[in-house]
């Protein structure tokens, strides 16, 4: 066993799978980031708003008024150091602490691929990315190196790998399977698109879409890892993808997984890339190819990082299953939803309706949300019980500074899922300023009057 | 290697060529907007707008007899043309767009409880500017009510006040002015859509926040939630106010035995604007319920529409329990009217958490995976 974990450990690679991805990425990030920037939704989502939607335990991170612009140009800036390999150590860690503080700053935003980034970056970090194709490796021969230890390719691979098979695993629940939804609501919507618009109407590819989805997601990893699916499993990719993009607002996301995807290739068409692009720069790419090999050490620090990203690796596999811990149907309560790969699964929406009560005058007030929140923040606040909670916890606080004592909170609120009628979504009886947020389940969602079957 | 390099240039066309990310996807659902906005504008709105003109005009009229020589008789002329005109509002108040939107249509003809001691100021000194925002509350239907209703205990001591009133001269004035102002924006608004508005109303017929489409539908809900369901109910009810009722807040409070007329009326309106039905036909035409039909929208096992419509089946029984003066329900029996107002509830919740989310009405757009 030790001797097989030994041998897997030090296994070889060429260098140039990992510098391509290095490159792809931070190229894909640099793109992404201006893109954000040039929509205008810093402004939008980050300074103007009053009000954030934080993560449990991640309070303190605040918007930084018009720094947040600083924010993105430094985030921006370590994208393109990451993409070239200059200082690529330093780039990498400044970048997935820029973007992951960005993303923790509203919740509202939260997106699977901003999480997914988050994580690659932070991977990132351990792995000899720059070790050849890189402004570090041309600058200093010493470091550069032929090939690395495989298990530095493997790693992503393997983050690829969970992200794709736990999105066909979340799938496989009786509302996308045997009612095709939400598909069966979101297609239609885009039945005025040319060619295939009509087929988006018809029941038959509600059903075909959803279960070819459902496969797709289950199967595609193992296509890409096996030489004769590979090209086969690429364009399905592609299609996929580029399918997905046509149909829903999902922003880089395709083109972030279409590209990463890349990496399972063989090596040669890595170098190929790479040296093509060299070529274009003038760069000898010959240094690059030395021969070197870059062993694997078993230094007590590098013992450390194994086991630490090992330990991290399990974390991946497990945390997605952290809803089994909660009663209640999970598409409802959303406890344990976010952070699990659990994408384009659900077609929700809510109505919320606040009262504010002064506990010795009884003065209740309805509250105007539209006063406080974007409209992106009150949509995505009326269907997410953290959201509501949040809120109430801000109206609160907000009520007690004019002058209400002890301010009550309430909310009659309603929501819609998966094609079901709204029902009664929060007990209109709870006092939502008294109760705080935590990692237990929140009692005061009303249960789901029906049941989804599977995982 | 060439195939690969090859289809990743496919890729990137592609995608390019595919990407429409600034949200207003121009094909979008492939539902003729064009139709539904054009059934919208020549078969509901502009003649209901045009009824609405046609009845104030009919008001003016009688209190134009009426201020000339002012009897019971005519008064009773008045209150008539006054209360078809009132119902006939009820038809438009969901159109607050256009030149109704510029000019506050709702707000400047039916804030009430209207503002007495405001008019009462404003007849004594005879000088007023019905466009200031200071003067929307005392001003419209309310304002006419309290003048051909609320004057004096009997109609015998109301038409004293435009005969033997030491200040006769102004109240008459002001009856006069009230319907100046009524016909001023009901032309104003009647010949804007009938002159470039309209076709700029049709022309916006994309799927943006801007596009007519979607601020209709936001209008038209705001309107039922705001004016029909609270204004009409809710508030009267004590529904906003912890339970402390307000019996002298309902609509046409002088009267007092129209509240539950004008609230049928509004509601009425609201559902043949929802069915997309002809202006005083019976005949419809595209709208939202064709629209959710069209999208196949169905909840729980039945089309949205017939939920939708149904609701509306339940909100009328519910209203059907109410006295004519709600002032006098909310005294004898306030539960009536609280039920009255949860069944109103239950298509405001319709509206936004299931209708606006099928018809993607957008609320704001960025980028979204579903969760």
């Amino acid at each position: 066993m030790i001797d097989r974990l030994n041998k897997y450990l030090t296994k070889k690679t060429e260098t140039a799978t990992l510098a391509f991805f290095r490159l792809a990425f931070g190229l894909m990030m640099l793109f992404s980031i201006i893109r954000f920037v040039s929509y205008g939704w810093v402004e939008k989502m980050y300074i103007k708003p009053q009000f954030h939607f934080t993560f449990y335990g991640f309070e303190w991170v605040k918007p930084l008024g018009n720094f947040t612009y600083l924010l993105f140009f430094i985030c921006g800036l370590s994208a393109l150091m990451v993409a070239i390999g200059y200082k690529y150590r330093i780039a990498i860690i400044v970048f997935f602490l820029s973007f992951t503080y960005i993303e923790l700053i509203d919740k509202t935003t939260y997106l699977n691929h901003y999480y997914f980034i988050s994580l690659v970056s932070f991977i990132l970090i351990f792995l000899p990315a720059n070790a050849a194709y890189s402004v570090d490796a041309y600058k200093n021969p010493l470091k550069a190196f032929q090939q690395i230890p495989s298990w530095t390719v493997d790693v992503i691979k393997l983050m690829l790998g969970i992200v794709y098979f736990y999105a066909g695993l979340a799938k496989l629940n009786s509302d996308w399977l045997i009612d095709a939804m939400p598909l069966k609501m979101w297609l239609p919507m885009s039945s005025g698109m040319p060619v295939v618009g009509e087929f988006l109407n018809q029941n038959w590819t509600h059903y075909t879409l959803s279960w070819c989805g459902a496969i797709y997601d289950l199967a595609i990893p193992f296509l890409l890892l096996y030489r004769r699916t590979r090209i086969v499993a690429f364009v399905l990719v592609v299609i996929f993808h580029v399918f997905t993009k046509m149909l829903f607002p999902i922003g880089v996301f395709p083109y972030v997984m279409i590209i990463s995807t890349l990496i399972f290739f063989e090596a040669g068409f890595h170098k190929k890339v790479l040296q093509k692009i060299s070529g274009l720069f003038k760069m000898n790419w010959n240094q690059f190819e030395n021969g070197l090999i870059k062993n694997q050490s078993f230094s007590f620090s590098e013992k450390l990082k194994i086991g630490f990203l090992t330990a991290f690796m399990a974390f991946q596999l497990l945390f997605p299953f952290r809803y089994l811990l909660y009663p209640e149907e999970l598409f409802w309560t959303e406890e344990g939803f976010r952070f699990s790969w659990r994408v384009m699964l659900m077609e929700k929406s809510g109505y919320t309706q606040f009262k504010v009560t002064d506990a010795v005058t009884k003065k209740t007030t309805y509250v105007d949300n539209s006063q406080f929140l974007t409209p992106f923040q009150e949509k995505q606040m009326s269907f997410q019980p953290d959201f509501i909670l949040e809120y109430a916890h801000f109206l609160r606080d907000h009520y007690k500074k004019i002058g209400y004592n002890d301010p009550e909170v309430r909310v009659e609120s309603y929501v819609a899922l998966n094609g079901r009628l709204s029902q009664k979504y929060i007990d209109p009886n709870a006092n939502l300023a008294k109760e705080n947020e935590s990692f237990k389940h929140k009692t005061w969602i009303l249960p789901f009057n029906d049941e989804i079957k599977g995982l | 290697m060439k195939k690969i390099l090859l289809l990743i240039g496919f890729t990137a066309l592609f995608a390019a060529c595919s990407s429409s990310d600034n949200g207003s996807d121009s094909s979008g659902d492939g539902y003729d907007r064009t139709a539904l906005l054009t059934n919208w504008a020549d078969n509901i709105i502009i003649p209901s707008f045009e009824n609405y003109q046609t009845k104030v005009n009919t008001l003016q009229t009688e209190i134009a007899a009426f201020t000339a020589a002012p009897t019971e008789t005519d008064l009773q002329e008045v209150r008539t043309a006054w209360v078809e005109a009132y119902k006939a509002f009820q038809y438009v108040s969901i159109y607050e767009i256009g030149k109704a939107e510029e000019v506050n249509f709702v707000s400047c003809t039916n804030i009430y409880p209207t503002n007495t001691t405001g008019i009462e100021a404003n007849i004594a000194s005879g000088t007023y500017n019905f466009s200031l925002i200071s003067q929307f509350d005392k001003q419209g239907f309310p304002a006419l009510d309290y003048m051909i209703n609320g004057l004096g205990a009997d109609d015998a001591a109301i038409v004293a006040f435009y005969t033997s009133n030491g200040n006769a001269t102004n109240y008459k004035q002001y009856l006069t002015d009230l319907a100046a102002r009524l016909k001023t924006n009901a032309d104003a608004i009647v010949n804007d859509w009938n002159g470039s508005y309209r076709s700029t109303f049709i022309g916006s017929n994309g799927n943006s926040v801007s596009s007519s489409v979607n601020r209709m539908v936001n209008i038209f809900v705001k309107n039922y939630e705001k004016n029909v369901r609270a204004g009409k109910v809710g508030i009267p009810a004590g529904i906003f106010s912890s339970g402390t009722t307000y019996p002298n807040k309902v609509e046409g409070y002088y009267k007092n035995d129209i509240s539950k007329v004008l609230l049928n009326e509004a509601v009425k309106a609201s559902q043949d604007f929802f069915n997309g039905k002809h202006f005083n036909a019976a005949e419809t035409g595209p709208g939202l319920k064709a629209y959710l039909e069209y999208l196949n929208v169905v909840k729980s096992g039945q089309p949205l529409s017939t939920i939708i419509n149904n609701q509306f089946t339940t909100i009328f029984n519910a209203n059907a329990l109410l006295n004519d003066s709600f002032s006098q329900q909310i005294f004898t029996d306030n539960s009536k009217m609280i039920a009255a107002y949860d069944q109103l509830q239950w298509n405001v919740v319709y509206f936004k958490a299931d209708m606006m989310p099928a018809l993607n009405i957008t609320v704001d757009y960025v980028d979204a995976d579903g969760d």
